[in-house]
C-alpha cells in the first residue's frame, strides 16, 4: 500500500504531533483510507516518537480500528440489547449469507465489509443497521436484500 | 468581553422578539432517531413549502433535538406542544407537508398525522395529553424538543447560562454543599455522591486539575446521553463550568462514544458558540477564572466508559483500567486530580444552582433526587426516550408511559443496568426505581437502558448475550475477568445449544464469585449480574434447557423448531407472505407446512399467527 506521507504529516500537525490525540489522528487517516494501513501506523509513530508497538497496541486495542482494508462500504449490523431481542442476529446472518461473508470479512470484490456494532442509540428502532453514514431502522431479514441492492447500484 | 447577566436578558428579549414576529412555529425534531425516519427530508420539504406558499414571514420552521418518542418519528410540533404530529412523511413526504401546512394556515388538524395509543386505542393531538409524556417530570431534557441546538440563544432565551453567575457569587465550598445536600447522585450508574467527589477532587494537592465528562454511554440498548449531548449541548457545557470552578480546574475534556457522530458535531458548534461569548477560555463571564473544553473522540471500546480506563484513553493509550486503591481525584488523567461526571449528571447541575435545594430536593426521593432519563425500549408499545422523577414504580413507567406489551404477549422480565445490571421479573414491578432499590433486587440503575422483554424472549439466551458482550469487550488485564466471563461465556452456550447439566448453574454461581472478588474493575465485578439475576429469578427457565432440553421461548435456534399445528391452520397464508425464507408450504385454504431446511427458526411465522397454530418445539 502506497501512502500518502505528507497527508499523513498534515494530520499530524493539525493535533500539534502530540501523542495525547493518537486517538484522533488514527481516526483522521482512517477516514482517509477506510482503513489504518500499518504503513501509516510506523510512519505516525515515527513522527510523534513513540514506540511502534504502542501504536499497534492502540491500533487494535479499539474496535474502530480496522489494521485490513475494508469494502466500499461497511455495512454495521446492530447487536445492542434492543435489537439483539428484535431478531438482530438474524438480521445479521442474513447479511452474511447474502454478501457470503463472514463479520469482519470484506467481499471479494471490495464492495462491502460487514461488521457487528454494540449499540448504535437508535433502540427504538430496533434492529438498526447502519450502511457508511445511513442509518436503517427496524430492519427485517427480507429487507437485507433491498439495502444490499441500493448500495450496489451506486457504487 | 464576557458577557454580563444583563446582556444575556437582553439575548433573551431579542430572541423571544424575533420568534414572536411570526405567527406559528414549526418544529422538526431531528434526532438519531427522527433522522433515521427520514427527518431530513421532513425539514427540507417544510422549508421548501413554506418559502413556495409565501409563509416566511409567518410561518418559522426549527430543528430541534430529541422528543423521545422516537419510535413514531419523525415528530413535528407546532406551536407550543398544542399539536403533536408524528410518523410524519413517512409514507409520503409531499403529502404529509401538505397536511402540516393545512394545519398551519387553516387549522385543520390532520387526523392521520396524530399519536394513536396502541394500547389504550385513543388518539391525542398535544404532546401534553398523551400519557407517554403526562408521566414524565422533564427538567435536564425540557429542552429537547423545543430548542434548536445548534444556537446558543435559543438556550439563553430558555434560562440557559444564568447559573455560572449564581455560582460565582457562591464560594466552592458552599456550591459543594448544594450539591451535597441536594443529593445529587451520578447518573453514570453507580450513584455516587456528587458533592463529595467535588470536595475530595477540590481538596486534592496539584496545580492544575481537570474535570471530565463520560458521554462513552456504553451500555448497549441505551441512548440518554446521546440525545442530551445532540439536543442540549450547552447544557453540559454549563455543568462542567460550574464544576470546573467548583474544583479548580481549568481544562475539561469530553469524552463521546465513536459512533456518535452528531453529537460530535453539536458539542462541537456549542463548543464555539460559548467561546465566542466568552462563556469558554480566559475569564469565563467575567469571573477571572479560566475554563476551556475539548471533545475527544472514544475507539469503541465498552470498558472506556470506566473512570481509568476513560483517563487512560485520554491519554492516547489503549483504555486499560487499574487498581481503585490510587483515586484518580487525586491521580487522574496525566497523574492530576481529576473529577469525572456523567454528562446527565453536569446536566443537573445548573437546575440545581439555579432553583434551589428545597426545589431539587422535593423532586424524587430522600437517597436519590432529582430525575432519570431512561431509554425505555423492547417489547413495550411506547418505546423512547423518558425522564421520570426517581421513586417511581416500574409498573408506572411500563404499563403505564409505556402502554404495556405489545400484542397480545405478556410482560416477563425488564432489563436495567445493562451489562452490569439484571433482569427484574413481574413480582418487583411495584419495586420504586432508585438507586438502593434496584440494587437490592440483583440489578441496578445503571446509567437508564430499560429494556422491556416478553414471553418470546429467552433468559438464558440474555444472559448468554450479556456474556458474550462482555467477553469481547474485557481488555483482557486482570486474569478473573479475562477468563472467567469467557468460561461462563462457554457453560451458557453450552445451555442454550441444549448440552447444559445440572451443575452447570453451580459452576456458574461460583464462578460469577470469583469475578465480584477477584477482577480489578466494575466491568468484571458486575459481569455476572445478568447470569446471577436470571438464575434467581427464571430458573425453570435454565431448566428446561437443561433437562428437557427445550427453549420455551424459542429463540434458542439448537433446539427450536416451528411447527403448524393442521388442526388450527385456516390457511390464511399470513406466515407464509411475512417468511423471509418462503419456508412455508401449501396451498391456500389449507394447512400449511414449514419446510425445516429453509427454516432459519426466526419465529416471525409464531408472532404473526393470529390463530395460534404455531407450535414452539
Ligand atoms: C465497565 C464500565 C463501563 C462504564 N461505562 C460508563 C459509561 O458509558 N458512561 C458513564 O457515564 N459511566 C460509565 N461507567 C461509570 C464510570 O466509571 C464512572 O463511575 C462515572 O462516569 C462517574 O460519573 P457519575 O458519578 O456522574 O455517575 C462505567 C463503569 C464501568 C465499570
Ligand atoms: S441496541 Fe441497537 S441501536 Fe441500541
Amino acid at each position: 500500500m502506497e501512502i500518502n506521507k505528507e497527508k499523513l504529516d498534515e494530520i499530524i500537525l493539525k493535533y500539534g504531533r502530540d501523542k495525547a490525540h493518537l486517538l484522533a489522528i488514527f481516526q483522521d487517516v482512517q477516514k482517509e483510507y477506510r482503513y489504518l494501513p500499518k504503513e501509516a501506523v510506523r510512519h505516525i509513530c515515527m513522527r510523534l516518537g513513540m514506540p511502534q508497538v504502542d501504536g499497534f497496541e492502540v491500533a487494535t486495542f479499539y474496535k474502530s480500528f480496522s489494521l485490513k482494508p475494508r469494502g466500499k462500504h461497511t455495512v454495521h449490523v446492530c447487536l445492542g440489547t434492543a435489537c439483539h431481542l428484535k431478531g438482530g442476529a438474524d438480521v445479521l446472518l442474513s447479511f452474511m449469507r447474502e454478501l457470503k461473508v463472514k463479520t469482519g470479512e470484506t467481499t471479494a470484490d471490495g464492495a462491502f465489509t460487514l461488521e457487528s456494532v454494540n449499540c448504535l442509540g437508535a433502540c427504538a428502532l430496533a434492529p438498526l443497521v447502519r450502511v457508511d453514514e445511513k442509518d436503517f431502522g427496524k430492519t427485517t431479514v427480507a429487507q437485507s436484500r433491498n439495502i444490499i441492492r441500493d448500495f450496489t447500484d451506486h457504487h | 468581553m464576557a458577557l454580563s447577566l444583563k446582556q444575556l436578558d437582553s439575548i433573551t428579549s431579542a430572541f423571544n422578539a424575533k420568534e414572536q414576529a411570526y405567527d406559528k412555529i414549526i418544529r422538526v425534531c431531528c434526532g438519531t432517531g427522527c433522522i433515521t425516519s427520514g427527518a431530513n427530508r421532513v425539514l427540507e420539504g417544510v422549508l421548501t413549502a413554506v418559502e413556495r406558499e409565501g409563509l416566511s414571514s409567518k410561518v418559522l420552521v426549527k430543528k430541534t433535538g430529541c422528543h423521545g418518542l422516537c419510535e413514531r418519528g419523525p415528530i413535528v410540533t407546532l406551536g407550543n406542544d398544542e399539536i403533536l404530529y408524528q410518523s410524519v412523511g413517512k409514507r409520503d413526504v409531499a403529502a404529509d407537508v401538505d397536511l402540516l401546512l393545512k394545519t398551519v394556515t387553516e387549522g385543520k388538524v390532520a387526523d392521520k398525522l396524530l399519536f394513536r395509543d396502541s394500547a389504550r386505542k385513543e388518539k391525542y393531538t398535544s404532546s401534553l395529553d398523551i400519557p407517554f409524556y403526562k408521566g414524565q417530570k422533564r427538567i435536564v431534557l425540557a429542552m429537547n424538543g423545543l430548542i434548536n441546538p445548534e444556537e446558543i440563544d435559543d438556550y439563553i432565551a430558555h434560562g440557559g447560562y444564568r447559573a455560572p453567575f449564581r455560582a460565582f457569587q457562591m464560594t466552592p465550598e458552599e456550591i459543594i454543599d448544594w450539591v451535597t445536600k441536594g443529593g445529587l447522585r451520578g447518573r453514570g450508574g453507580g450513584g455516587f455522591l456528587t458533592g463529595r467527589k467535588w470536595s475530595s477532587a477540590r481538596a486534592a494537592k496539584g496545580g492544575l486539575k481537570y474535570v471530565l465528562a463520560n458521554g462513552d454511554e456504553g451500555d448497549p440498548g441505551a441512548f440518554m446521553d446521546r440525545s442530551l449531548m445532540e439536543g442540549n449541548p450547552h447544557a453540559v457545557i454549563e455543568g462542567m463550568v460550574i464544576g470546573g470552578y467548583t474544583i479548580g480546574a481549568q481544562q475539561g475534556y469530553i469524552y463521546v462514544r465513536d459512533e456518535y457522530p452528531l453529537a460530535v458535531s453539536r458539542l462541537t458548534k456549542a463548543i464555539e458558540q460559548a467561546r465566542d461569548y466568552n462563556m469558554l477560555g480566559h475569564d469565563v463571564f467575567g469571573s477571572g477564572f479560566d475554563f476551556d473544553l475539548e471533545i475527544y473522540r472514544g475507539g469503541g471500546a465498552f470498558v472506556c466508559g470506566e473512570s481509568t480506563a476513560l483517563m487512560s484513553s485520554l491519554e492516547g493509550k489503549s483504555g486499560e483500567p487499574r487498581d481503585k486503591y490510587v483515586h484518580t481525584v487525586e491521580h487522574g488523567l496525566w497523574d492530576k486530580p481529576t473529577n469525572l461526571n456523567n454528562v446527565e449528571t453536569w446536566a443537573n447541575v445548573p437546575h440545581i444552582i439555579n432553583n434551589g435545594l428545597d426545589w431539587y430536593t422535593s423532586i424524587g426521593t430522600k437517597k436519590s433526587t432529582g430525575t432519570k432519563i431512561f431509554s425505555l425500549v423492547g417489547k413495550v408499545n411506547n418505546t423512547g426516550l423518558i425522564e421520570v422523577p426517581m421513586g417511581i414504580s416500574l409498573r408506572e413507567i411500563i404499563f403505564g408511559l409505556g402502554g404495556g406489551i405489545r400484542g397480545k404477549r405478556q410482560f416477563k422480565a425488564v432489563q436495567t443496568g445493562g451489562p452490569s445490571g439484571g433482569c427484574i421479573p413481574e413480582q418487583h414491578l411495584d419495586m420504586p426505581v432508585d438507586f438502593d432499590s434496584l440494587t437490592s433486587i440483583g440489578s441496578m440503575m445503571g446509567s437508564g437502558g430499560m429494556i422491556v422483554m416478553d414471553e418470546r424472549n429467552c433468559m438464558v439466551d440474555v444472559a448468554r448475550y450479556f456474556l458474550r458482550f462482555l467477553t469481547e469487550e474485557s481488555c483482557g488485564k486482570c486474569v478473573p475477568c479475562r477468563e472467567g466471563t469467557r468460561r461462563m461465556h462457554e457453560i451458557l452456550d453450552r445451555i442454550c445449544k441444549g448440552a447444559g447439566k445440572i451443575e452447570d448453574l453451580m459452576h456458574l454461581e461460583e464462578l460469577g464469585k470469583a469475578l465480584q472478588w477477584g477482577a480489578i474493575c466494575g466491568l468484571g465485578q458486575s459481569a455476572p449480574n445478568p447470569v446471577l439475576s436470571t438464575i434467581r429469578y427464571f430458573s425453570d427457565e435454565y431448566k428446561a434447557h437443561i433437562i428437557e432440553g427445550r427453549c420455551p421461548a424459542g429463540v434458542c435456534k439448537e433446539i427450536t423448531t416451528f411447527t403448524i399445528m393442521e388442526e388450527k391452520c385456516t390457511g390464511c397464508m399470513r406466515c407464509a407472505a411475512e417468511c423471509p425464507m418462503g419456508a412455508i408450504i401449501g396451498e391456500k385454504k389449507e394447512p400449511q407446512r414449514i419446510d425445516d431446511l429453509r427454516c432459519i427458526t426466526c419465529g416471525i411465522c409464531y408472532d404473526v399467527c393470529s390463530f395460534d397454530a404455531i407450535k414452539i418445539g
